[in-house]
């Protein structure tokens, strides 16, 4: 192959494959024990810690840093798990620096929290390289219950689910399990496949069947779960993807599905990608497209946001990250038009301005050079079973995940409350599970 | 520059910084490197009696305690004294004085306990023209096993009598090099003044197990399968020593003896330490073995720079602490203090309420959004959560006015100094004069 990043249109193997294979190398490679050891002596081990309030799943972070720094990364693990099954993922994607690493009493000191995150991983990553799984089931209760969607809720209910000696079996519409973890985070956060490892240890602790290809609505209905079970949890997250309501709109490409074939691909060289490629959106998804697309060889990549950078979804570190990538972040702009025949040429953008009585176009417009556009201006809620109740584009729940329907549970991105991210989903499922756990218990 | 230029028992040298009897000190060649670094003098390790030459193990000689980061805070080590021959350690020492004159060139010596083989030993370090002997009593491993060492040191009787025979048979300065490893350093100290030492130098080190082997079950450090106990020094060990050289310099038999202070002197501000309560110059071991001989270089310039702040010179350091080392009967109970927390430095971490709330006196409070604040009415002054608090100065001991009233005790804040020795409580109160 001779395209280089130069080569017009979208082709793959902009880049040597070495190249490519350097770019998607892990994005923060782990702490040794050293480095852990040292790390972990920063903590002060707070009273009533922030980093325990600041985290959606209330890991006891002192307590699990103290065992690291005493030579015991099992324990640790252990600490985390226990409030955390997906631990190790959320070491990896978690945005620390506006969760437990923001709330540090180190970061208000001196600007430079203990690096949690790293931590965790250091654990879990130890813990998981010795073997075996640290959780028994309790005797069978004989009650069965159904998750559909094995993303982060879906995983996480189940196995809280099992771990009391339920009987779980988890539907997915997708090839294999896993949700976002496996195909929606950026490949150089979570490398050497350690997405489907995570879930095959997770599943080691026994009693749960998982069912992949099986959409609900599709294959299998929400009244025929009803009907089977004695429960059902939903973790179906968002199946929708949002328009970008301007003109020729069938151009663009939608992000999501960009990093899924990504996170698929065997060979990232043969993987095409567009010499300007242009990204609209603010968020985490925004910032994983633009970036993987510079890491493949795209020349120039913008991202375009059509309010300020404060409002943007992705975090301060991760703006940061796309501007170290060479992507161009811009602001306060909205798409008004997708130009070209066939394929992409240029993208037209009018500056806008945020005010309260919303964004408002200054009547000043700009186009961008581009071969390839991608929207990832958020998901929506798809494919909700009849019957559930929806408010403000979610499925309503109310205390642990309790939809409209008696029986019927919900949590992760498909409801509202969290911010859309992995560690919430994994509390909204253990919740749940635990919910669940109760009233099947008191029948 | 304030001149660091020191005299200790008659003995010059360029700078108070002395490496002590040692690893560092056993041959010419460390100890040229020494010199060439800028230490102001060595103490030679220690010189045992002709005879084939001692053997040390082949194993690990040392243990270690580690800080975060695998910083030595303390060492241990099982070595004996220097298993060289005798004649290659004066025919060197005699060549290194010859080469550096100005330097302080001392030798520590540790032979059986009797007066011939003190006798045999002191002529020929003298013919070497070193500047004065240090006495081993001090090494707990392996040699007090035969007699020597602390074996020596830990009976008074000992130490006067070697000290005696010593200043009898050379007109060297002599220097009783004392072991912690005893009840009372001041028992040791005055046998060394009776048997006429110029000068005694402390502390050796502390016997000691540095960790177990929790796999072998065995003590570090290890020498196949089996440990022993060695002797403990460097960081770790300067308060037990900070303690010994005070408790030499103020007491009555004891006062004016000329102290070489050593135990985990790592920096200039330890070394100053020493000094000021009573050391005329300071001995370092561990400090070099961690880093090398230049920390000396850090050593000088913050001490000159330390005693040209205050005007002050070499001299007027040593021993200026002193007076304010006390019994605690004689501490003032009518200083009360109480904690203040600043607001705008305390990062809210909890350590303070933690210790206090779990550990003292639940003197401080918890309040809605991480606001820490002491309760006066409780607060004993006990410091504990200056001690945890992350942050310098974020916690300060604050004095009550005279006159002012201790929430705690509802008692009005006294203007004169008051001790246990006239508190009502106290049993054996005599009558204030």
């Amino acid at each position: 192959m001779s395209n280089s990043q130069l080569t017009p249109g979208v082709v793959p193997g902009r880049l040597p494959a070495e190249a490519i294979a350097a770019n998607f190398a892990d994005v923060a490679p782990p702490l040794d024990a050293h480095e852990a050891h040292v790390a972990a002596d920063r903590c002060y081990f707070c009273h009533d810690a922030p980093c325990i309030t600041a985290c959606p799943t209330a890991i006891d972070i002192p307590l699990f840093i103290r065992q690291i720094a005493t030579g015991t990364p099992g324990a640790a693990a252990k600490t985390i798990w226990d409030q955390n099954i997906l631990g190790g993922m959320c070491a990896r994607v978690c945005p620390t620096e506006t969760l437990c690493e923001e709330a540090c009493v180190r970061e208000a000191a001196e600007g430079r929290p203990v690096e949690i995150g790293r931590l965790q991983r250091f654990a879990t990553d130890a813990a998981m390289a010795a073997g075996g799984h640290p959780y028994a089931r309790a005797a069978p209760t004989g009650r069965r219950v159904a998750v559909v969607g094995a993303g982060p809720a879906g995983l996480a209910c189940a196995h809280r689910l099992a771990m009391h000696g339920h009987e779980v079996t988890v539907y997915d519409a997708r090839p294999k399990p896993g949700g976002l973890n496996e195909y929606g985070i950026a490949a150089y956060k979570t490398t050497g496949g350690f997405a489907q490892a995570e879930v095959e240890w997770l599943l080691a602790i026994g009693g749960i069947t998982v069912e992949t290809g099986r959409a609900v609505g599709a294959d299998v209905t929400l009244d025929d779960l009803r009907a089977r079970f004695d429960a059902v949890f939903l973790g179906i997250g968002l199946g929708g993807v949002n328009a970008l309501g301007a003109q020729g709109e069938g151009l663009a490409s939608d992000a999501v599905d960009f990093i899924a074939r990504l996170r698929q691909a065997d060979d990232l060289a043969a993987l095409p990608v567009g010499r300007d490629v242009v990204v609209v959106g603010g968020g985490m998804t925004a910032v994983d497209t633009a970036v993987q697309s510079r890491l493949l060889g795209a020349e120039n990549v913008t991202i375009v946001y059509r309010r300020g950078r404060e409002r943007m979804g992705a975090s301060g570190h991760e703006q940061d990250h796309a501007a170290a990538a060479g992507v161009k972040i811009v602001t306060n702009a909205m798409p008004a038009a997708v130009h070209g025949e066939g394929a992409v040429r240029e993208v037209e953008f009018a500056y806008a301005e945020d005010g309260p009585g919303g964004l408002r176009p200054t009547g000043e417009t700009f186009r961008l050079k581009a071969d390839q556009v991608f929207k990832a201006i958020g998901q929506r809620l798809a494919g909700v079973p009849a019957g559930l109740a929806v408010e403000g584009g979610r499925i309503r729940v109310e205390g642990p995940g309790r939809t409209s329907l008696p029986g019927v549970w919900a949590g992760g991105d498909c409801t509202g409350g969290g911010e859309d991210l992995t560690v919430t989903a994994v509390a909204q499922g253990r919740d749940a599970a635990e919910d669940i756990h109760a009233r099947l218990a008191a029948r | 520059m304030a001149s660091l230029a020191a005299d200790f028992v008659g003995i010059k040298s360029p700078n108070p910084f002395w490496l002590a009897s040692a690893p560092p000190t056993d041959k010419e060649y460390n100890v040229v490197r020494a010199f060439r670094a800028g230490w102001g003098g060595v103490v030679w390790k220690t010189l045992g009696a002709e005879g084939p030459p001692i053997v040390n193990v082949n194993g690990p000689r040392y243990g270690v305690v580690w800080g975060p980061d695998r910083r030595v805070l303390g060492l241990n080590n099982i070595e004996l004294i220097t298993d060289r021959p005798l004649e290659v350690n004066l025919r060197e020492i005699k060549q290194v004085k010859r080469d550096w004159p100005d330097r302080a060139m001392v030798v520590s010596l540790m032979v059986p306990c009797d007066e011939e083989s003190w006798k045999a030993i002191l002529a020929r370090v003298e013919d070497t023209g070193a500047d004065g002997v240090e006495l081993n009593f001090g090494c707990p491993h392996g040699m007090s096993e035969r007699g020597m060492g602390s074996a020596v040191g830990q009976v008074p009787e000992y130490i006067e009598m070697v000290t005696r025979w010593c200043k009898m048979h050379s007109r060297m300065p002599v220097i009783v090099k004392l072991t912690p490893n005893i009840t009372d350093i001041r028992w040791a100290a005055r046998a060394a003044r009776r048997g006429g030492a110029d000068a005694v130098s402390l502390i050796n080190t502390i016997n000691s197990i540095t960790a177990v082997d929790l796999d072998r079950f065995a003590p570090e450090p290890m020498i196949d399968g089996k440990g022993t106990h060695g002797g403990y020094c460097g960081p770790a060990v300067k308060p037990i020593a900070l303690n010994m050289v005070a408790e030499i310099a103020r007491d009555a038999e004891t006062r004016g003896l000329p102290v070489s202070g050593i135990g985990g002197v790592t920096t200039w501000r330890d070394a100053a330490e020493f000094m000021a309560l009573g050391a005329g110059n300071v001995q370092v071991c561990t400090a070099a073995m961690t880093y090398g001989f230049r920390i000396v270089q850090e050593m000088i310039s913050g001490l000159s720079q330390y005693l040209d702040a205050r005007g002050m010179g070499l001299s007027d350091l040593v021993g200026r602490a002193v007076p304010n080392v006390t019994d605690w009967q004689y501490l003032n109970l009518s200083y009360i203090t109480k904690a203040r927390i600043d607001q705008d430095l305390c990062i809210s971490c909890g350590r303070c309420y933690a210790a206090c709330e779990d550990t003292s006196h639940q003197a401080i409070w918890m309040k809605p959004g991480r606001i820490f604040e002491v309760n006066d009415a409780e607060c004993v002054a006990c410091n504990l959560c200056v001690d945890v608090c992350p942050v310098a100065d974020c916690i300060t001991m604050e004095r009550l006015a005279p006159g002012t009233v201790d929430p705690r005790t509802g008692r009005v804040v006294p203007e004169d100094y008051a001790n246990w020795t006239t508190h009502p409580n106290n049993p054996m109160a005599r009558a204030a004069e």
